[in-house]
Protein backbone atom coordinates (compact mmCIF):
# COMPACT_ATOMS: atom_id res chain seq x y z
CA UNK A 1 0.00 0.00 0.00
CA UNK A 2 3.00 2.64 0.81
CA UNK A 3 6.09 1.93 -0.16
CA UNK A 4 9.99 3.85 -0.11
CA UNK A 5 12.59 2.57 -2.77
CA UNK A 6 15.77 3.96 -2.20
CA UNK A 7 14.58 7.80 -1.23
CA UNK A 8 17.22 10.16 -0.46
CA UNK A 9 16.21 13.55 0.65
CA UNK A 10 18.65 16.85 2.27
CA UNK A 11 17.86 20.00 3.11
CA UNK A 12 20.36 22.53 2.37
CA UNK A 13 23.20 20.22 1.42
CA UNK A 14 22.53 18.44 5.01
CA UNK A 15 21.51 15.04 4.34
CA UNK A 16 17.85 13.40 5.96
CA UNK A 17 17.84 10.51 4.75
CA UNK A 18 19.83 7.98 2.61
CA UNK A 19 18.40 5.25 0.72
CA UNK A 20 15.69 4.72 2.77
CA UNK A 21 13.65 1.54 1.27
CA UNK A 22 10.27 -0.14 3.57
CA UNK A 23 6.83 -0.73 3.02
CA UNK A 24 3.74 -0.73 4.58
CA UNK A 25 1.15 -3.42 4.37
CA UNK A 26 -2.81 -2.27 4.26
CA UNK A 27 -4.41 -2.61 7.58
CA UNK A 28 -1.23 -2.61 9.34
CA UNK A 29 0.44 -0.53 11.57
CA UNK A 30 4.19 0.28 11.23
CA UNK A 31 6.25 2.54 14.10
CA UNK A 32 9.16 4.36 12.74
CA UNK A 33 11.08 4.79 15.48
CA UNK A 34 15.29 6.26 16.20
CA UNK A 35 16.54 8.70 17.98
CA UNK A 36 15.45 12.58 17.94
CA UNK A 37 17.11 14.21 14.04
CA UNK A 38 17.16 10.61 12.74
CA UNK A 39 14.91 11.53 9.96
CA UNK A 40 11.55 9.89 11.11
CA UNK A 41 8.75 12.82 10.84
CA UNK A 42 10.80 13.82 7.34
CA UNK A 43 9.09 10.25 6.09
CA UNK A 44 5.79 10.98 6.65
CA UNK A 45 6.05 14.91 4.89
CA UNK A 46 7.38 12.82 1.66
CA UNK A 47 4.39 10.84 1.98
CA UNK A 48 2.04 13.78 2.10
CA UNK A 49 4.51 15.87 -0.43
CA UNK A 50 4.89 18.53 1.84
CA UNK A 51 8.78 17.93 1.08
CA UNK A 52 9.80 16.09 -2.28
CA UNK A 53 12.65 13.41 -2.42
CA UNK A 54 16.21 14.45 -3.99
CA UNK A 55 16.37 10.64 -5.54
CA UNK A 56 13.88 7.60 -5.20
CA UNK A 57 10.45 6.55 -5.49
CA UNK A 58 7.52 7.12 -2.87
CA UNK A 59 4.30 4.80 -3.65
CA UNK A 60 0.79 5.17 -2.35
CA UNK A 61 -1.92 2.24 -3.65
CA UNK A 62 0.75 1.27 -6.41
CA UNK A 63 0.79 5.26 -7.55
CA UNK A 64 4.50 6.81 -7.74
CA UNK A 65 3.59 10.11 -5.89
CA UNK A 66 7.22 11.26 -6.34
CA UNK A 67 6.39 13.08 -9.83
CA UNK A 68 2.68 13.89 -9.67
CA UNK A 69 0.64 17.51 -9.99
CA UNK A 70 -0.63 19.38 -7.47
CA UNK A 71 -4.37 18.30 -8.21
CA UNK A 72 -3.36 14.58 -8.50
CA UNK A 73 -1.59 15.08 -4.64
CA UNK A 74 -4.78 16.49 -3.10
CA UNK A 75 -6.57 13.11 -4.57
CA UNK A 76 -3.82 11.45 -3.17
CA UNK A 77 -3.77 13.44 0.03
CA UNK A 78 -7.60 13.01 0.06
CA UNK A 79 -6.54 9.02 1.34
CA UNK A 80 -4.52 10.36 4.59
CA UNK A 81 -5.05 11.56 7.50
CA UNK A 82 -2.24 13.09 9.01
CA UNK A 83 -2.15 13.78 13.17
CA UNK A 84 0.94 16.12 13.93
CA UNK A 85 3.33 16.75 16.41
CA UNK A 86 1.79 18.97 19.06
CA UNK A 87 -1.71 17.96 17.26
CA UNK A 88 -1.50 21.58 14.71
CA UNK A 89 -4.85 22.11 15.89
CA UNK A 90 -6.12 25.90 13.81
CA UNK A 91 -5.84 28.17 16.95
CA UNK A 92 -8.29 30.56 15.90
CA UNK A 93 -11.17 27.96 15.17
CA UNK A 94 -13.32 26.25 17.50
CA UNK A 95 -13.07 22.00 18.46
CA UNK A 96 -15.49 21.99 16.30
CA UNK A 97 -14.81 23.65 13.59
CA UNK A 98 -11.74 21.98 13.57
CA UNK A 99 -12.95 18.80 13.56
CA UNK A 100 -15.19 19.42 10.83
CA UNK A 101 -12.18 21.39 8.74
CA UNK A 102 -12.62 19.29 6.02
CA UNK A 103 -16.38 18.82 6.06
CA UNK A 104 -16.90 22.50 6.10
CA UNK A 105 -14.46 23.33 3.62
CA UNK A 106 -16.10 20.93 1.05
CA UNK A 107 -19.92 22.04 2.47
CA UNK A 108 -19.25 25.55 2.58
CA UNK A 109 -19.05 26.84 5.66
CA UNK A 110 -22.47 24.72 6.97
CA UNK A 111 -22.06 24.56 10.25
CA UNK A 112 -25.37 23.17 11.58
CA UNK A 113 -25.22 20.17 8.80
CA UNK A 114 -21.72 18.86 9.63
CA UNK A 115 -22.14 19.26 13.42
CA UNK A 116 -23.53 15.33 13.80
CA UNK A 117 -20.83 14.34 11.84
CA UNK A 118 -17.60 16.32 14.36
CA UNK A 119 -19.97 15.13 17.36
CA UNK A 120 -19.55 11.47 16.13
CA UNK A 121 -16.09 11.75 16.20
CA UNK A 122 -15.47 13.52 19.10
CA UNK A 123 -17.57 10.50 20.91
CA UNK A 124 -15.37 8.50 18.41
CA UNK A 125 -11.98 9.71 20.11
CA UNK A 126 -13.11 9.79 23.78
CA UNK A 127 -14.16 13.06 23.77
CA UNK A 128 -17.71 14.57 25.26
CA UNK A 129 -18.98 16.56 22.92
CA UNK A 130 -19.51 19.57 25.18
CA UNK A 131 -16.34 20.81 23.72
CA UNK A 132 -17.66 21.26 20.58
CA UNK A 133 -17.80 25.70 21.31
CA UNK A 134 -14.28 25.20 23.05
CA UNK A 135 -11.02 26.68 21.75
CA UNK A 136 -8.02 24.70 21.20
CA UNK A 137 -5.88 26.44 23.97
CA UNK A 138 -8.91 25.91 26.38
CA UNK A 139 -7.79 21.86 26.24
CA UNK A 140 -5.27 20.01 28.19
CA UNK A 141 -2.18 18.49 25.74
CA UNK A 142 -3.70 15.13 25.47
CA UNK A 143 -7.50 16.34 24.77
CA UNK A 144 -5.89 18.36 21.70
CA UNK A 145 -4.03 15.35 20.65
CA UNK A 146 -7.32 13.51 20.53
CA UNK A 147 -9.07 16.18 18.62
CA UNK A 148 -6.36 15.95 16.35
CA UNK A 149 -6.80 12.57 15.78
CA UNK A 150 -10.63 13.02 15.00
CA UNK A 151 -9.81 15.82 13.00
CA UNK A 152 -7.73 13.48 10.71
CA UNK A 153 -10.44 10.61 10.73
CA UNK A 154 -13.69 13.17 9.97
CA UNK A 155 -11.30 14.95 7.15
CA UNK A 156 -12.70 11.97 4.24
CA UNK A 157 -12.47 9.04 6.39
CA UNK A 158 -9.12 8.17 5.29
CA UNK A 159 -7.47 4.44 5.04
CA UNK A 160 -4.18 5.97 6.08
CA UNK A 161 -3.46 7.40 9.18
CA UNK A 162 -0.35 9.18 9.77
CA UNK A 163 0.69 10.18 13.79
CA UNK A 164 3.99 11.96 14.20
CA UNK A 165 4.79 11.28 17.72
CA UNK A 166 1.45 11.68 18.88
CA UNK A 167 2.15 10.91 22.64
CA UNK A 168 5.12 13.07 23.05
CA UNK A 169 5.00 15.44 26.15
CA UNK A 170 1.86 13.77 27.44
CA UNK A 171 1.69 12.26 30.58
CA UNK A 172 1.04 8.70 30.77
CA UNK A 173 -2.71 8.18 30.93
CA UNK A 174 -3.10 10.73 28.30
CA UNK A 175 -0.79 9.43 26.26
CA UNK A 176 -2.04 5.38 26.90
CA UNK A 177 -5.11 6.83 25.62
CA UNK A 178 -3.69 7.83 22.68
CA UNK A 179 -2.37 4.42 21.87
CA UNK A 180 -5.26 2.78 22.74
CA UNK A 181 -7.36 4.88 20.19
CA UNK A 182 -4.91 4.04 17.70
CA UNK A 183 -4.98 0.26 18.39
CA UNK A 184 -8.56 0.41 18.25
CA UNK A 185 -8.97 2.05 15.31
CA UNK A 186 -6.48 0.07 13.61
CA UNK A 187 -8.97 -3.23 14.59
CA UNK A 188 -11.88 -2.02 14.35
CA UNK A 189 -11.59 -0.11 10.80
CA UNK A 190 -9.09 -1.56 9.37
CA UNK A 191 -6.81 1.21 9.22
CA UNK A 192 -3.43 1.51 7.68
CA UNK A 193 -1.02 3.62 10.05
CA UNK A 194 2.08 4.96 10.26
CA UNK A 195 3.16 6.29 13.66
CA UNK A 196 6.22 8.17 14.06
CA UNK A 197 7.88 8.14 17.97
CA UNK A 198 11.17 7.65 19.91
CA UNK A 199 8.65 6.05 23.04
CA UNK A 200 9.92 2.49 22.81
CA UNK A 201 6.81 1.22 24.61
CA UNK A 202 4.54 3.08 22.72
CA UNK A 203 5.66 1.68 19.42
CA UNK A 204 5.25 -2.03 20.94
CA UNK A 205 2.09 -1.38 22.56
CA UNK A 206 0.72 -0.25 18.38
CA UNK A 207 3.25 -1.60 15.74
CA UNK A 208 2.73 -4.78 13.30
CA UNK A 209 5.91 -3.87 12.25
CA UNK A 210 8.54 -1.82 12.98
CA UNK A 211 11.32 0.37 10.99
CA UNK A 212 14.32 1.81 12.71
CA UNK A 213 16.45 5.13 11.54
CA UNK A 214 19.35 5.84 12.51
CA UNK A 215 21.34 9.25 11.00
CA UNK A 216 18.78 8.45 7.97
CA UNK A 217 19.35 5.08 6.97
CA UNK A 218 16.90 2.00 7.81
CA UNK A 219 19.01 -0.30 10.49
CA UNK A 220 15.92 -2.64 11.08
CA UNK A 221 12.87 -3.50 9.30
CA UNK A 222 10.06 -6.59 10.62
CA UNK A 223 8.05 -7.40 13.26
CA UNK A 224 8.14 -6.15 17.01
CA UNK A 225 9.03 -9.74 17.54
CA UNK A 226 12.25 -9.93 15.68
CA UNK A 227 13.26 -6.31 16.97
CA UNK A 228 13.91 -8.36 20.26
CA UNK A 229 16.22 -10.37 18.68
CA UNK A 230 18.12 -8.55 16.81
CA UNK A 231 21.58 -6.62 18.47
CA UNK A 232 23.20 -4.70 17.09
CA UNK A 233 25.78 -2.25 18.47
CA UNK A 234 23.03 0.65 17.70
CA UNK A 235 19.70 -1.53 18.53
CA UNK A 236 21.07 -2.77 21.60
CA UNK A 237 22.01 1.08 22.76
CA UNK A 238 18.66 2.19 21.54
CA UNK A 239 16.56 -0.36 23.43
CA UNK A 240 18.73 -0.49 26.55
CA UNK A 241 16.77 1.62 28.59
CA UNK A 242 13.64 -0.31 27.63
CA UNK A 243 15.15 -3.01 28.42
CA UNK A 244 16.21 -2.18 32.04
CA UNK A 245 12.93 -0.67 32.66
CA UNK A 246 11.21 -3.91 31.85
CA UNK A 247 13.48 -5.72 33.60
CA UNK A 248 13.42 -3.92 36.83
CA UNK A 249 10.06 -4.24 36.80
CA UNK A 250 9.80 -7.82 36.03
CA UNK A 251 11.97 -8.90 38.77
CA UNK A 252 9.75 -6.12 41.12
CA UNK A 253 6.50 -8.47 40.09
CA UNK A 254 8.76 -11.41 40.77
CA UNK A 255 10.34 -10.67 44.21
CA UNK A 256 6.81 -9.51 45.22
CA UNK A 257 4.83 -12.51 44.28
CA UNK A 258 7.64 -14.23 45.94
CA UNK A 259 6.81 -12.67 49.28
CA UNK A 260 3.18 -13.65 48.84
CA UNK A 261 1.51 -10.25 47.91
CA UNK A 262 0.68 -8.59 44.25
CA UNK A 263 2.71 -5.14 44.05
CA UNK A 264 0.89 -2.89 46.67
CA UNK A 265 -0.66 0.77 44.83
CA UNK A 266 0.90 3.92 46.69
CA UNK A 267 -1.63 6.06 47.24
CA UNK A 268 0.15 9.24 47.80
CA UNK A 269 2.42 8.50 44.20
CA UNK A 270 -0.54 6.45 42.34
CA UNK A 271 2.08 4.00 41.21
CA UNK A 272 3.92 1.01 42.19
CA UNK A 273 6.33 1.50 45.41
CA UNK B 1 38.26 39.42 2.92
CA UNK B 2 35.58 38.65 5.33
CA UNK B 3 33.94 42.39 4.95
CA UNK B 4 33.64 41.60 1.27
CA UNK B 5 32.09 38.16 1.54
CA UNK B 6 29.93 39.79 4.15
CA UNK B 7 28.27 42.02 1.97
CA UNK B 8 28.25 39.61 -1.42
CA UNK B 9 26.44 37.11 1.41
CA UNK B 10 23.79 39.82 1.95
CA UNK B 11 23.30 41.09 -1.63
CA UNK B 12 22.67 37.48 -2.36
CA UNK B 13 20.47 37.02 0.16
CA UNK B 14 18.42 39.87 -0.62
CA UNK B 15 18.43 38.98 -4.43
CA UNK B 16 17.28 35.89 -3.76
CA UNK B 17 14.16 37.40 -1.30
CA UNK B 18 12.85 39.64 -4.17
CA UNK B 19 12.84 36.50 -6.46
CA UNK B 20 11.06 34.40 -4.25
CA UNK B 21 8.63 37.78 -2.90
CA UNK B 22 7.81 37.91 -6.95
CA UNK B 23 6.83 34.46 -7.09
CA UNK B 24 4.44 34.38 -3.74
CA UNK B 25 3.19 37.85 -5.52
CA UNK B 26 2.57 36.00 -8.70
CA UNK B 27 0.85 32.97 -7.37
CA UNK B 28 -1.35 35.31 -5.02
CA UNK B 29 -2.24 36.72 -7.92
CA UNK B 30 -3.13 33.46 -9.93
CA UNK B 31 -4.96 32.81 -6.61
CA UNK B 32 -7.31 35.97 -6.70
CA UNK B 33 -9.01 34.75 -9.34
CA UNK B 34 -9.56 31.34 -8.86
CA UNK B 35 -12.07 29.05 -6.64
CA UNK B 36 -12.67 28.41 -3.94
CA UNK B 37 -13.18 31.72 -2.48
CA UNK B 38 -13.29 32.17 1.25
CA UNK B 39 -15.77 34.99 1.72
CA UNK B 40 -16.05 34.38 5.79
CA UNK B 41 -12.60 34.85 6.07
CA UNK B 42 -12.44 37.77 3.66
CA UNK B 43 -15.03 39.63 6.14
CA UNK B 44 -13.18 38.44 9.38
CA UNK B 45 -10.12 40.12 7.79
CA UNK B 46 -11.50 43.07 6.52
CA UNK B 47 -13.37 44.14 10.10
CA UNK B 48 -10.04 43.62 11.37
CA UNK B 49 -8.71 46.05 9.04
CA UNK B 50 -10.84 48.37 8.62
CA UNK B 51 -13.13 48.67 12.07
CA UNK B 52 -9.59 47.74 13.86
CA UNK B 53 -7.65 50.25 12.09
CA UNK B 54 -9.86 53.08 12.87
CA UNK B 55 -9.30 55.31 15.52
CA UNK B 56 -5.76 55.19 15.32
CA UNK B 57 -6.05 56.82 11.76
CA UNK B 58 -8.63 58.99 12.65
CA UNK B 59 -6.93 60.01 15.44
CA UNK B 60 -3.32 60.17 13.36
CA UNK B 61 -5.29 62.07 10.61
CA UNK B 62 -6.62 64.39 12.69
CA UNK B 63 -3.70 65.47 14.80
CA UNK B 64 -1.53 65.08 11.71
CA UNK B 65 -3.61 67.83 9.68
CA UNK B 66 -3.47 70.12 12.54
CA UNK B 67 0.67 70.31 12.65
CA UNK B 68 0.73 70.43 8.95
CA UNK B 69 -2.08 73.54 9.52
CA UNK B 70 -0.19 74.97 11.66
CA UNK B 71 2.97 74.80 9.67
CA UNK B 72 1.39 76.16 6.63
CA UNK B 73 -1.56 78.99 8.36
CA UNK B 74 2.57 80.68 9.54
CA UNK B 75 3.63 81.14 6.86
CA UNK B 76 0.79 81.90 4.56
CA UNK B 77 0.13 84.78 7.23
CA UNK B 78 3.20 85.85 6.71
CA UNK B 79 2.99 85.92 3.28
CA UNK B 80 -0.13 87.82 3.32
CA UNK B 81 -2.37 84.57 1.51
CA UNK B 82 -3.90 83.42 4.97
CA UNK B 83 -6.69 82.49 2.68
CA UNK B 84 -5.18 79.87 0.58
CA UNK B 85 -4.86 77.76 3.34
CA UNK B 86 -7.83 75.76 2.52
CA UNK B 87 -5.93 75.08 -0.91
CA UNK B 88 -2.80 74.30 0.41
CA UNK B 89 -4.31 71.63 3.16
CA UNK B 90 -6.18 69.72 0.04
CA UNK B 91 -3.09 69.19 -2.38
CA UNK B 92 -0.74 68.57 1.11
CA UNK B 93 -3.61 66.30 2.24
CA UNK B 94 -5.19 64.58 -0.62
CA UNK B 95 -2.93 64.16 -3.08
CA UNK B 96 0.38 63.34 -0.47
CA UNK B 97 0.35 63.34 3.49
CA UNK B 98 -2.55 61.58 3.46
CA UNK B 99 -2.11 58.11 1.62
CA UNK B 100 1.12 58.05 2.76
CA UNK B 101 0.14 58.66 6.64
CA UNK B 102 -2.62 56.21 6.79
CA UNK B 103 -0.36 53.78 4.75
CA UNK B 104 2.19 53.98 6.98
CA UNK B 105 -0.50 53.54 10.44
CA UNK B 106 -2.32 50.97 9.00
CA UNK B 107 1.02 49.23 7.88
CA UNK B 108 2.73 49.34 11.04
CA UNK B 109 -0.77 47.81 12.67
CA UNK B 110 -1.09 44.81 9.77
CA UNK B 111 2.01 44.03 8.98
CA UNK B 112 2.80 42.80 12.37
CA UNK B 113 -0.37 41.37 12.87
CA UNK B 114 -0.25 39.44 9.81
CA UNK B 115 2.89 38.17 9.50
CA UNK B 116 3.34 36.89 13.87
CA UNK B 117 -0.35 35.38 13.01
CA UNK B 118 0.97 33.41 10.04
CA UNK B 119 4.42 33.17 11.22
CA UNK B 120 3.51 31.54 14.42
CA UNK B 121 0.83 29.31 12.15
CA UNK B 122 3.98 27.83 9.94
CA UNK B 123 6.10 27.34 13.43
CA UNK B 124 2.80 24.77 14.98
CA UNK B 125 2.72 23.17 11.46
CA UNK B 126 -0.90 24.66 11.09
CA UNK B 127 0.23 26.07 7.55
CA UNK B 128 1.46 21.78 6.72
CA UNK B 129 -1.71 20.69 8.09
CA UNK B 130 -3.94 22.96 5.75
CA UNK B 131 -1.70 21.50 3.19
CA UNK B 132 -2.40 17.94 4.74
CA UNK B 133 -6.65 18.70 4.17
CA UNK B 134 -6.53 19.92 0.59
CA UNK B 135 -6.62 23.64 0.96
CA UNK B 136 -4.11 25.88 -0.82
CA UNK B 137 -2.74 27.85 2.24
CA UNK B 138 -2.53 31.15 -0.31
CA UNK B 139 -5.91 31.22 -0.90
CA UNK B 140 -7.20 30.48 2.28
CA UNK B 141 -5.14 33.20 4.02
CA UNK B 142 -3.27 35.44 1.54
CA UNK B 143 -6.37 36.25 -0.77
CA UNK B 144 -8.57 37.35 1.66
CA UNK B 145 -5.91 39.21 3.84
CA UNK B 146 -5.28 41.14 0.23
CA UNK B 147 -8.69 41.96 -0.38
CA UNK B 148 -9.61 43.15 2.53
CA UNK B 149 -6.66 45.52 2.39
CA UNK B 150 -7.51 46.38 -0.71
CA UNK B 151 -11.18 47.56 0.62
CA UNK B 152 -10.32 48.74 3.72
CA UNK B 153 -6.88 50.91 2.70
CA UNK B 154 -8.84 53.55 0.55
CA UNK B 155 -11.80 53.86 2.75
CA UNK B 156 -9.75 54.17 5.24
CA UNK B 157 -7.63 57.32 3.54
CA UNK B 158 -10.61 58.68 2.56
CA UNK B 159 -11.55 58.90 6.14
CA UNK B 160 -8.21 59.87 7.66
CA UNK B 161 -8.03 62.77 4.53
CA UNK B 162 -11.50 64.08 5.68
CA UNK B 163 -10.49 64.17 9.06
CA UNK B 164 -6.77 65.81 8.26
CA UNK B 165 -8.57 68.81 6.29
CA UNK B 166 -11.27 69.12 9.25
CA UNK B 167 -8.56 69.56 11.28
CA UNK B 168 -7.03 72.19 9.35
CA UNK B 169 -9.82 73.83 9.36
CA UNK B 170 -9.89 73.99 13.25
CA UNK B 171 -6.28 75.54 13.39
CA UNK B 172 -7.53 78.46 10.22
CA UNK B 173 -10.14 79.04 12.52
CA UNK B 174 -7.56 79.78 15.43
CA UNK B 175 -5.91 81.71 13.01
CA UNK B 176 -9.22 83.99 12.36
CA UNK B 177 -9.68 82.23 9.30
CA UNK B 178 -13.70 82.22 8.52
CA UNK B 179 -14.65 78.79 8.03
CA UNK B 180 -16.42 79.35 4.85
CA UNK B 181 -13.33 80.46 2.89
CA UNK B 182 -11.41 78.07 4.02
CA UNK B 183 -13.68 75.38 2.96
CA UNK B 184 -14.34 77.17 -0.10
CA UNK B 185 -10.67 76.68 -0.96
CA UNK B 186 -10.79 73.09 -0.10
CA UNK B 187 -13.80 72.32 -2.35
CA UNK B 188 -12.33 74.39 -5.16
CA UNK B 189 -9.36 72.12 -5.11
CA UNK B 190 -10.71 68.87 -4.70
CA UNK B 191 -10.80 68.28 -7.90
CA UNK B 192 -11.27 65.03 -10.26
CA UNK B 193 -7.99 64.92 -10.72
CA UNK B 194 -6.56 65.48 -7.27
CA UNK B 195 -8.56 62.43 -5.75
CA UNK B 196 -7.27 60.54 -8.34
CA UNK B 197 -3.82 61.13 -7.21
CA UNK B 198 -4.56 60.44 -3.78
CA UNK B 199 -6.63 57.59 -4.26
CA UNK B 200 -4.49 55.21 -6.69
CA UNK B 201 -1.75 54.80 -3.86
CA UNK B 202 -3.85 53.24 -1.10
CA UNK B 203 -4.74 50.50 -3.54
CA UNK B 204 -0.81 49.86 -4.21
CA UNK B 205 -0.17 50.32 -0.36
CA UNK B 206 -2.93 47.62 0.32
CA UNK B 207 -1.68 44.84 -1.93
CA UNK B 208 2.24 45.90 -0.98
CA UNK B 209 1.34 45.81 2.93
CA UNK B 210 -0.74 42.58 2.55
CA UNK B 211 1.13 40.18 0.34
CA UNK B 212 4.64 41.29 2.29
CA UNK B 213 2.93 40.33 5.14
CA UNK B 214 2.01 37.46 4.48
CA UNK B 215 5.32 36.49 2.47
CA UNK B 216 7.26 37.10 5.90
CA UNK B 217 4.68 35.27 7.68
CA UNK B 218 5.27 32.16 5.52
CA UNK B 219 8.53 32.23 5.75
CA UNK B 220 9.00 32.70 9.47
CA UNK B 221 11.79 30.30 10.69
CA UNK B 222 13.07 29.47 13.76
CA UNK B 223 10.16 29.26 16.18
CA UNK B 224 9.24 32.46 18.75
CA UNK B 225 12.51 34.10 17.72
CA UNK B 226 12.40 33.97 13.98
CA UNK B 227 8.44 35.13 13.84
CA UNK B 228 9.59 38.52 15.80
CA UNK B 229 12.53 38.67 13.86
CA UNK B 230 10.14 38.29 10.70
CA UNK B 231 7.85 40.69 12.00
CA UNK B 232 9.76 43.45 12.22
CA UNK B 233 11.57 42.76 8.83
CA UNK B 234 8.14 42.97 7.65
CA UNK B 235 6.80 46.68 9.16
CA UNK B 236 10.18 47.88 7.78
CA UNK B 237 9.90 46.63 4.10
CA UNK B 238 6.20 47.80 4.19
CA UNK B 239 7.03 50.99 5.38
CA UNK B 240 10.06 51.73 3.12
CA UNK B 241 8.13 49.94 0.28
CA UNK B 242 4.99 52.78 0.89
CA UNK B 243 7.86 55.55 0.79
CA UNK B 244 9.12 54.08 -2.62
CA UNK B 245 5.84 53.13 -4.07
CA UNK B 246 4.72 56.62 -2.84
CA UNK B 247 7.77 58.43 -4.84
CA UNK B 248 6.63 56.05 -7.81
CA UNK B 249 3.22 56.29 -8.12
CA UNK B 250 3.38 60.05 -8.19
CA UNK B 251 6.11 60.24 -10.66
CA UNK B 252 3.68 58.15 -12.79
CA UNK B 253 0.52 59.96 -12.40
CA UNK B 254 1.83 63.00 -12.71
CA UNK B 255 3.09 62.03 -16.07
CA UNK B 256 0.04 60.47 -17.02
CA UNK B 257 -1.52 63.42 -16.27
CA UNK B 258 1.04 65.34 -18.26
CA UNK B 259 1.37 67.88 -15.14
Amino acid sequence: MIEFRHVDFSIDGNAILRDVSFSVARGRTTVILGPSGSGKSTILRLLLGLYHPDAGSIFVDGVDVTHINASRWREIRSRMGMVFQQGALFDSMTVGENVGYALLEANGDDEVEVAPAVRHYLELVGLDPYLIDRMPDQLSGGMQRRVAIARALAARDPMILLYDEPTTGLDPQSAERITDLIVQLRDQQGKTAIMVTHDIPDAFKVADAMTILEQGRVVFEGSPDALISVSTPFINQFLAPFRTAMGAASRRFEAATRRGAPPRTDPQRGGTP
Amino acid sequence: MPVIRAILERFRSVVEGVQDLTLFTVETLRALFSRPFYLRETIHQLHFAAIGSLLIVLVSALVAGQALAIQLVRELANSGVKGQLGHFMVISVVRALGPVLVGMVVASRMSAGITAEIGAMRSSDQLDALVAFGTDPIRRLVVPRVIALVIALPALTILGDALAVIGGGWVGLQYHLPIESYYAGVFKFLTPKNLLVGMIKPFAFAVLIAIVACWKGFRSEGGAKGVGVSTTQSVVIASVGILVTDGICTRLIFRLLGW
